[in-house]
């Protein structure tokens, strides 16, 4: 098996997060498709840093990790204020800005 | 370069768990299933991560990801999205046919590339020494920057979330016990419970007072069976408890929360306790 096959999963997983972003309404699962698709770069991150010999790689995998704990705080905290202004999660229902 | 054997069936077996995860998480109505996919994708990731010889990242997935991030999603949507599952009505027209079009199509550009364009050196050794110190010399000394700007973004994030989940609340002032009492007692409920009615001569309205006949008896009719402060053992002291009720009902007109009330005072007595409880 080679290495490479890593990066296809990563490349299918980073895909169905996109689809999943497009798909769902509901805003957290939005962003826990969000989520899966940091997840797929991580491990190719991770696959490029094995191929490569070189640990680089996974201490920027760790930096993603680092920053999706942060987004991932900020951006649960502005849906809960967003839940608590308008009663709904949902992301069709925050369409103030739309006309 | 190839993997070993045992590699190979760890992969073959985290792989497709971890995609069925990704799957059932896009394609569940229910959002708290659609997490307990997603734990089960980052779990299989981890895994994999694991087997590529990064320890220290697998086990940082499985804590960080699945034991964190993940809890604080289910958190979020215990409070927030639990029965909101997603409606079935699609707002632009055909947009999921458009969505997985476009998915499949992006999925198979991405494949190709990978596929078509990444070499795989013939022989790479694993990185010299042990995983977890060599990343560690690696964050603190060429990453070390990037490492201190990463703690400046995690300090700001957590004074972000502060802010906005405090955001309007601090604005309301707090009333005191006090100031409740006194809102009470000069509200709508100053002339809450019934004045008693005409013919009856009563010298207070609370239905803890007995009603006095006109030769100056307690009318039996009056006595609420129910309420301890008039059992019929204290009829004796009927007089007296005129004269408290009267007092009493002075004070109430003064609209001072006094705790010092007498036992019979059945009003106002009530309403201090219900405002304290």
């Amino acid at each position: 098996m080679s290495p490479t096959n890593y990066l296809l999963l990563s490349a299918l997983l980073f895909s169905i997060g996109t689809v999943g972003v497009l798909v769902r309404r509901n805003a957290i699962v939005v962003f826990m498709c969000i989520e899966l698709m940091l997840n797929a770069v991580n491990l190719s991150l991770v696959t490029f840093a094995r191929i490569n010999g070189s640990l680089d790689g996974q201490v920027m995998a760790f930096f993603v990790m680092v920053v999706a704990a942060a987004e991932v705080v900020v951006g649960l905290s502005i849906i809960m204020s967003i839940f608590r202004a308008r009663r709904t999660a949902s992301v069709d229902d925050a369409n103030l800005l739309k006309y | 370069m190839t993997t070993s054997t045992g590699e190979a069936v760890a992969f073959w077996i985290l792989g497709p768990i971890g995609l069925a995860g990704g799957l059932g998480m896009v394609f569940s109505r229910n959002a708290v299933h659609s997490a307990l996919w997603l734990v089960l994708t980052m779990l299989s990731l981890g895994g994999l991560y694991m087997v590529q010889s990064a320890p220290f990242l697998g086990f940082t997935q499985i804590i960080v990801y699945t034991g964190a991030i993940m809890m604080l999603f289910v958190f979020v949507l215990m409070m927030v999205g639990r029965d909101a599952s997603d409606s079935v009505v699609e707002v632009l027209r055909g947009q999921r046919v458009a969505a997985a079009v476009l998915g499949i199509g992006f999925a198979a550009l991405l494949l190709g590339a990978v596929a078509n364009s990444v070499v795989v050196p013939l022989a790479v050794g694993p990185a010299p020494g042990s995983n977890v110190g060599s990343l560690g010399l690696l964050i603190y000394q060429r990453y070390l920057l990037a490492f201190e700007l990463t703690s400046a973004l995690i300090i700001t994030g957590a004074l972000g979330a502060m802010v906005y989940t405090f955001a309007g609340r601090a604005k309301a002032k707090v009333i005191t016990q006090r100031e409740r009492v006194t809102q009470r007692l000069q509200g709508p409920l100053e002339k809450f419970g019934s004045r008693s009615g005409p013919g009856v001569f009563a010298t207070g309205d609370s239905v803890a007072t007995p009603a006095l006949l006109p030769d100056g008896s307690v009318a039996p009719e009056s006595l609420s069976a129910i309420i301890e402060a008039t059992a019929r053992e204290r009829l004796g002291h009927a007089t007296e408890l005129a004269h408290a009720g009267d007092e009493h009902d002075r004070h109430a007109r003064d609209h001072e929360p006094h705790h010092e009330s007498h036992q019979e005072s059945g009003r106002p007595q009530s309403e201090i306790q219900g405002s304290q409880a």
